[in-house]
């Protein structure tokens, strides 16, 4: 036999590594790239400020308290609304899950309201709920539910039917296979559901504010750009970045805790 | 306490399935019940369990079930069917918690039904974390716990490998050894079968009827894998059964 050779190695595959510094690195280098662009002159200090002037524009709001205000009022209503939409979406998906006469009825009305984009309805909401708090909540809530609704039958369905089976084979109640093994087993897609509704919800918290509203980030953001302070505009839709990384960080919690046999 | 179908024949609507099966098994017996697939073996066992319906036909027991004992009829399953989101303790938990013992009683039998399975250091894993067999232990654990009189199984050993299955029917074996337990064992591995079963029947091809029922008289726990009597009778099982496994597997899905 000639003389042996290695086999070529073609087992490797697409596999990105994850490599935390990098992404770390990513965004400093960025804001280090804007940084050098404004020092320069290259960037229009009115078009784009700097990271600094946006930095002192952040730090002088909440200095001064103002910037609390509209986090205060934006987080109110974001928890108020969603809480409402997300628990009545929970309730309602639940009840298309498990019940023959909300099914077909509930799975029609949904389909037929979910795809109108929500914001529509906010002149409806002022409408009914005034111009206040009322229709903010009311457009948020109505923009989380039906996300909620959707996953949470979804994830219903999706229960193992066997494990339905044993369940019914042990002698459990109706009552307790729906605690003890549809709610469980639908679980992790209930909570994939709700990471889909909070940044909708989001999305329909600022374009409210913007409506009508004096407090609140997405107020804060209209405000100054039409006053052409770039500096506010842009520390407001930092405030914006941090608002959504601090719920998808609550909700990855919550995933994590709950879930923690998977 | 027995456990029987009297005359159960049983359709998937246009599609019969079992055609007037009869059989009974009592306390301390072990009935394997073997065919081609698609024989109706699986539904015949649910029909037996209170799952399923029969067209025609009823299960029936006999008997009073023994004292202290939960659920009469337990299954055990094929895929397991253990809740993920439960360590190993609360999944042989489960079927005690509506009993309305007192929460101690109810630990010591969980931690009964795990030393009788060997789960004792496993108690607090998931499921996820265990192998095949283990699972399986669980799924018997959690059987053993509510005290049957008869276990329904449905080819408990099937979803695992040639090596665990070994040692899963050795712990079978002695789980039947107290003779105050009896099941159906539905199986299609036939050295299975023989290797477990007091009396064996045999299934046709769909719709099932009872083509043969055979005994076997050596006593379980002297049974050898090497055994020519045994590999006699898995041989002449064989025999019965292959003209149908073949017409079977040459059968489409939708009939």
């Amino acid at each position: 036999m000639a003389e042996p050779a290695e086999v070529a190695f073609r087992g490797d595959l697409l596999t990105p590594r994850t490599r935390r510094w990098a992404g770390v690195l990513a965004l400093i280098g960025l804001i280090g790239l804007w940084q050098v662009g404004s020092s320069t002159g290259a960037l229009d200090p009115v078009l784009a400020p700097s990271p600094a002037e946006v930095w002192q524009a952040l730090a002088g709001m909440a200095r001064s308290g103002e910037l609390w205000q509209h986090v205060a009022a934006s987080l109110g209503r974001l928890a108020g609304g969603f809480a409402l939409g997300a628990t009545a979406g929970i309730v309602f998906g639940l009840a298309i899950g498990l019940s023959s006469l909300v099914r077909s009825p509930g799975v029609a009305l949904v389909s037929a309201l979910f795809p109108v984009p929500k914001i529509a309805l906010l002149p409806l909401f002022i409408i009914w709920f005034g111009i206040g708090e009322g229709s903010k909540v009311a457009t948020i809530a109505f923009g989380s539910f039906f996300p909620t609704v959707v996953a949470t039958y979804a994830a219903v369905d999706g229960v193992d039917r066997s494990l339905v089976r044993m369940g019914r084979a042990f002698g459990l109640s109706a009552g307790a296979i729906v605690r003890k093994i549809v709610l469980p087993g639908a679980l992790p897609g209930i909570l994939a559901g709700l990471r889909i509704a909070a940044s909708i919800a989001i999305v329909l918290l600022v374009a409210a504010e913007m409506i009508g509203a004096n407090r609140g980030i997405g107020a804060l953001v209209l405000a100054a750009g039409n006053l052409m302070q770039s500096d506010r505009l842009i520390a407001g839709v930092v405030m914006l970045s941090v608002l959504g990384l601090c719920v998808a960080g609550v909700l990855g919690y919550a995933e994590r805790k709950l879930t923690d046999w998977r | 306490m027995q456990l029987g179908a009297a005359h159960v024949s049983h359709r998937y609507g246009p599609l019969p399935v079992l055609d007037d099966v009869s059989l009974t098994v009592a306390t301390g017996e072990v009935v394997a019940i073997v065919g081609p697939s698609g024989c109706g073996k699986s539904t015949l066992l649910r029909i037996l369990g209170g799952l399923e319906r029969p067209s025609a036909g009823r299960a029936e027991t006999a008997g009073a079930p023994p004292e202290g004992s939960l659920n009469p009829v337990t299954f055990v399953f094929q895929d397991f069917a253990l809740l993920p989101w439960r360590s190993v303790a609360g999944n042989v938990r489960l079927g005690l918690e509506a009993s309305g013992l007192p929460a101690r009683t109810i630990d010591a039998m969980v931690a009964d039904a795990l030393v009788r399975t060997g789960l004792t250091d496993f108690a607090k894993a998931w499921p996820r974390q265990l192998s095949g067999g283990m699972k399986q232990r669980v799924g018997i654990a959690r059987a053993l716990a509510v005290r049957p009189a008869i276990l329904l199984m449905d080819e408990p050993l099937s979803a695992l490998d040639a090596q665990t299955r070994a040692l899963l029917m050795d712990d079978l074996v002695r789980l039947h050894a107290g003779g105050d337990i009896g099941s159906v064992y539905v199986t299609h591995n036939l050295d299975e079968a023989v290797r477990l079963a007091d009396r064996i029947i045999v299934l046709s091809r769909r719709p099932g009827r009872v083509r043969a029922e055979i005994a076997i008289a050596i006593p379980r726990p002297e049974r050898r894998m090497d055994d020519p009597v045994l590999a006699r009778h898995a041989a002449g099982l064989w025999d019965l059964i292959r003209d149908d496994a073949a017409a079977a597997d040459r059968e489409l899905a939708d009939g």
